[in-house]
């Protein structure tokens, strides 16, 4: 395209370096200088992250005529046969990647000016948000398993930073803690994957490590003898853990409802759009490895869909805004992970693309109803916004039909694809997998509109005060909400070909035959339009327009009926409040586990041992030695003489006795 | 031309500095008296002029006056490093001397001298010539020490030193006569030929080796003839100690070059034997003694001993790099220890020698800057990364070990580790400790200061890119086997 024309006289790798490094730079910039820059810190920031987004988009049209990159920069270091390079692959699925998250991050970055505006660490939240940028981008860009590692790393400490962004308080703390442990567990499985492939491969660069797939298919590994296990679906499986632990698929889910404690922007830009589909990325990108894997795809299709139902039934009885949609996101997960078990890899991304749009949305539409309301977030006592906020209205009601699947948005496009090549599959548990995807879209529908309803419908619930002095969102945060609700509404019906089935990706993405899902829907396709009309007489689309219905009856009409069902339903109340009772076990199994266990290591192990006896012993008995060994030197020289002859003559002695 | 000048211009910076040494005395006789500073100014253009002469020398070798001194590579390195070290005590020196009243010409004669018995133990290559260094170095150091001689505790210190340097350097006489009587000659080259003939378990060529390595053992300092060390580093006036610290150990080495290695490679063997000895008892006695010590002059005497120790890892390597990387811990031993002593220096003002660790408490709140060096000194003695100090202790290690002695690098780690302690210590004192009140304002002194800051900055430096000083070594072993 002409606006991109200029960049032309430029080197490419320094398009593809200044990416990175510009958000970098912004990090820095903010980080560093935020004690003088003050309110000011958003620029240089904001300007990093809108030159990453303009090179990026000049990538995306780069790719779609064809033009690929992959090489190193440099070598970072050397070990032993291993080299570490710094490299990128710039394909179409970067590229796609690259154009999501910089369009969301510039988006949050704007939001934030006006969310974040007055707080003391504003510096140090836009400093921690570039910096999360330059990670996800350097996740995204690389060509080998360690620097997709680093940015793996990179990503969940700033994710972990801003969940105790607010760091005084202790809830955030203890959500924070919980993010970066429960995703040790998932990085422990994707550390021991990488070094799985080292080992087998013997490099850790993508094409190298895609070469030798082919000559890993048959070969087993017997981990616990007599047993022989098939390596490739080890590496997939232990790679996927790690994607469980970002992507928070069940059980590895439950730190992200309770990254909620970070401020709204970050849930929006972390939590929804970018990190957590990591995971999603991570797995697209080796479909080489996956796809030689039966195995590893069936137990990725069925945490997927398990997480997708589940984890939206949860949904339906939280009362906090932002949790709602926090289990809303982890249920979209879902659906992402079941698309990859299916092979349908362009259809996850595809969904991973309309998803990132629609809940940055939400979480934006809802930060901007928290910010109204004075920091609330209790759905019970909003109700009646609709008048005082039209755009978040408007805005926030574009995202919910996205979210729950009602065509033309572009959520409907993503899910419908997903179902659709999931029912195809011929994966055992496929089926099973079908169904509860289909039932998740009515409990989708549900839980998003009972928000919705809640939120701006109805009669004020919110003290006197608070209702007074409602008022929309100034334009800071009402631009960035236009913004993501125009892909939000179009993205479906316009990419659904090239993306959704692929063609664009077709370049980065490996299927196997047998697998072949999204081919079998391409080979019938004929067009956005057909499709929609076709998904008008399927059950989501009904089930989704049930649950709409619902929603509204319950929550708008009929309001004492849902507290009367829940009565009834209690026990299944209970179970859905107590999320089915993973933090219980947790906090009580792992945790207190895992904190006696170490305090029998502390007393015994540290304390008495290795410090008491080994560390302190040790230098207790030098510091005695080198007390005693002092004296020796008594100040009189017939005593250093002495000590010089005596030298000499034990030296003499040696030599007659070793040589006689 | 006589025979015996033949290429006498080899010999031009030793003739150079005896001159340049003879002026200052004259100089400071007669101008000592109104221009104060004449001496150490002179003293200073001697060293500058004795570097551009050995630079011009850079390439050449061969001998002169008949086989006396020797040109080759490692003179010229360590005869220029050694004009360094001498250079940097003249800078550090002014102010205290000043504090003293001790600010007078004859020690910058005796230094010069002291320099001269250093050039002629490093480029000596007949046993004459380098006893004549060494006793040359060792009768002006022997006054050096003692050159506060209103001070009890140097006079003693310098009769000690006297006293133990008398029967150290006899015994080193006596080990040089058995070589003579064995092989006829004084020339190490000769004797290296000689050599060849004798069966190596001749015993008494063994035992001329161990007269001869216990002499060289007593200058470097290696236990268990080291005892003079802490007595005299303590004794002897800050400056003088900093001087010990640095070009003697030079010379010290020469001796190991120009005798072992240059004379008696032919019987490596045999001295490896005492050397193993030697480096396993000055580790564990150096490194276990200096953590007792609440002088820190004291403690970086043990210290030495510690270095010695590890610098002899190098030498028990005995190959080519093996030499090169304890010539290297050496140098950067020299420069360790001046900038350490300078650090005492730069703290001390009349009545107060600021050599108590105590006297360290607090410093990064008194003076962060000077905290900040001394932190890299004791980082760079300590051998921790990315000083100067790490990169000599990992290459001794690295020639130890390829030498085939692992058993004796793991010791020699375990005791860095344990001299760890004392090293940090220091830090811990300066940094987290109050300062103590009688500890006084710190006299400025901007020479001073400016010198130990590019002092310690060099530890750091090097560290970081420790290459180039390592080719030099290197450079510097071409041919010595």
């Amino acid at each position: 395209m002409w606006v991109f024309d200029w960049l032309n006289a430029f080197p490419p790798l320094l398009v593809y370096l200044i990416i990175p490094l510009a958000p970098l730079a912004g990090s820095l910039v903010a980080g560093f200088g935020g004690w003088k820059l003050q309110e000011q810190a958003h620029w240089a920031p904001l300007t990093g992250v809108a030159v990453s987004f303009y090179l990026a988009l000049a990538v995306l049209f780069q790719t779609l005529h064809g033009v690929d990159f992959y090489g190193n920069i440099y070598i970072w270091a050397v070990l032993g046969h291993l080299q570490v390079p710094i490299g990128f692959d710039v394909d179409s699925l970067t590229a796609l990647m690259l154009v999501v998250v910089t369009f969301v991050s510039l988006c949050v970055h704007l939001y934030t000016i006006g969310y974040m505006h007055g707080d003391p660490g504003y510096a140090r939240f836009f400093s921690y948000i570039s910096l999360f940028t330059f990670s996800m981008i350097m996740l995204v860009m690389s060509n080998n398993f360690l620097q997709l590692f680093f940015g793996w790393e990179a990503v969940g400490l700033v994710s972990y930073l801003l969940i105790g962004f607010w760091f005084q308080r202790e809830s955030a703390n203890v959500a924070a803690l919980k993010a970066f442990i429960v995703n040790r567990v998932g990085d422990f499985g994707f550390l021991i994957g990488i070094a799985a492939i080292y080992h087998y491969c013997g490099s850790l660069d993508y094409r190298t490590v895609f070469a030798m797939v082919p000559h890993l298919v048959g070969q087993t590994v017997e981990i616990i003898p007599g047993h022989p296990w098939n390596v490739l679906t080890w590496i997939a499986l232990l790679l996927f853990i790690g994607a469980m632990g970002k992507s928070a698929q069940v059980p590895l889910h439950v730190w992200l409802p309770e990254s909620m404690e970070g401020p709204t922007p970050i849930s929006a830009l972390i939590h929804a759009a970018t990190m957590v589909t990591a995971g999603i990325f991570m797995v697209a990108r080796m479909s080489p490895i996956y796809e030689q894997s039966a195995t590893a795809l069936t137990v990725i299709l069925l945490i997927g869909s398990i997480t997708a139902l589940f984890m939206g039934l949860i949904g339906l009885v939280q009362n906090d805004i932002k949790r709602i949609i926090a289990y809303s996101t982890l249920s979209q997960l879902g659906y992402m992970t079941a698309a990859l078990g299916a092979s349908a890899f362009s259809a996850a991304i595809f969904h991973l693309m309309t998803h990132a749009f629609f809940k940055a949305l939400l979480f934006l539409a809802a930060g901007s109803v928290i910010h109204a309301m004075a920091n609330e977030q209790d759905i019970r006592k909003m109700g009646g916004l609709r008048k005082a906020m039209p755009i978040t209205y408007i805005t926030f009601l574009i995202g919910g039909l996205a979210l729950s699947g009602i065509p033309p948005f572009a959520g409907f496009f993503s899910k419908d694809l997903i179902i659709e090549a999931v029912g195809i599959s011929t994966l055992p548990g496929a089926g099973w997998a079908e169904f509860i995807l289909v039932a998740g879209a009515f409990v989708t529908a549900l839980y998003t509109f009972r928000m919705f309803f809640m939120v701006f419908h109805g009669k004020p619930r919110m003290d006197p005060y608070i209702r007074d002095h409602l008022h929309e969102s100034p334009w800071v945060i009402t631009v960035p909400l236009i913004a993501l609700a125009i892909p939000a509404v179009y993205a479906g019906w316009a990419y659904i070909g090239p993306v959704g089935l692929g063609h664009f990706l077709d370049s980065s993405l490996v299927i196997a035959p047998q697998f072949n899902t999204i081919g079998e829907i391409a080979a019938h396709w004929q067009g956005a339009g057909v499709f929609l009309v076709h998904g008008l007489e399927a059950w989501p689309f009904w089930l989704a327009v049930a649950g709409i219905v619902c929603a509204a009856y319950f929550y708008a009409w009929n309001t004492g009926l849902p507290e009367w069902l829940s009565r009834i339903l209690s026990p299944a109340a209970w179970l859905l409040e107590s999320k089915y009772g993973f933090d219980t076990f947790n906090n009580t199994v792992l945790v207190r586990g895992v904190i006696q266990f170490g305090r029998l290591f502390w007393h015994v192990g540290d304390e008495k041992l290795i410090d008491g006896l080994m560390v302190n012993g040790t230098a207790f008995g030098i510091g005695k030695l080198a007390l005693s060994w002092r004296k020796v030197q008594t100040g009189y020289i017939y005593h250093y003489a002495f000590a010089m002859i005596i030298g000499l003559i034990l030296f003499m002695t040696y030599f007659v006795i070793w040589k006689g | 031309m006589n025979a015996f000048l033949l290429h006498w211009t080899f010999a031009i910076p030793e003739i150079w500095v005896l001159i340049m040494a003879c002026v200052v005395l004259l100089a400071d006789l007669y101008l000592g008296e109104r221009l104060r500073d004449v001496a150490p100014v002179l003293t200073v253009l001697t060293l500058l002029g004795a570097a551009v002469l050995t630079f011009f020398e850079l390439g050449q070798s061969g001998t002169t006056f008949a086989g006396l001194l020797v040109l080759d590579p490692f003179t010229n390195v360590a005869e220029l490093f050694s004009y360094l070290a001498v250079l940097m005590v003249v800078l550090y020196s002014r102010r205290y001397l000043m504090d003293r009243g001790i600010y007078r010409g004859e020690i910058y004669v005796l230094l010069l001298f002291a320099l001269l018995g250093v050039m002629v133990m490093v480029s000596g290559a007949n046993l004459l010539s380098i006893y004549l260094g060494l006793e040359l170095l060792a009768l002006s150091q022997y006054a050096l020490v003692a050159f506060n001689r209103d001070s009890l505790v140097a006079t003693e210190a310098g009769l000690k030193y006297f006293v133990l340097g008398a029967l150290a350097s006899g015994l080193l006489l006596y080990g040089m006569s058995l070589l003579y009587g064995l092989t006829g000659t004084l020339e190490v080259r000769h004797i290296a030929a000689a050599l060849v003939n004798v069966t190596s378990s001749n015993l008494i060529l063994v035992f001329a080796l161990v007269f001869i390595v216990a002499g060289i053992a007593f200058k470097l300092g290696a236990a268990p003839f080291h005892m003079w060390l802490p007595d005299v580093y303590q004794g002897a006036p800050t400056v003088v100690t900093t001087f010990l610290a640095s070009a003697p150990k030079i010379g010290a080495f020469a001796l190991i070059i120009r005798l072992l290695v240059d004379g008696g490679y032919g019987m490596l063997e045999s001295w490896q034997q005492i050397f193993i000895a030697l480096t396993l008892v000055s580790l564990v006695v150096g490194n276990l003694i200096a953590i007792a010590q609440q002088n820190l002059k004291r403690m970086l005497a043990y210290s030495t001993v510690g270095h010695v120790g590890f610098l002899s890892l190098g030498i028990v390597a005995g190959t080519e790099a093996g030499f090169a990387s304890a010539f290297f811990y050496t140098i950067v031993y020299v420069l360790m220890s001046l900038a350490g002593f300078g650090m005492i220096l730069l703290l001390t003002r009349a009545g107060f020698e600021a050599d108590r660790i105590d006297d360290f408490k607090g410093l990064s709140q008194r003076k962060p800057w000077y905290a900040f060096l001394m932190l890299i000194i004791m980082f760079s003695m300590a051998g921790v990364p990315p000083t100067v100090g790490f990169y000599a202790k990992l290459a001794v290690f690295q020639a130890v070990i390829a030498a085939g002695y692992v058993w004796l690098a793991v010791i020699g780690v375990l005791l860095a580790v344990i001299g760890a302690f004392y090293y940090l210590r220091v830090v811990k004192v300066m940094y987290f400790d109050a300062p103590e009140p009688e500890s006084g304002p710190i006299v400025r002194d901007d020479l001073a200061s400016a010198t130990l800051s590019i002092n310690s900055l060099a530890l750091l430096v090097l560290g970081i890119v420790p290459g180039p000083l390592m080719a030099f070594c290197f450079y510097a072993m071409q041919g010595v086997i």
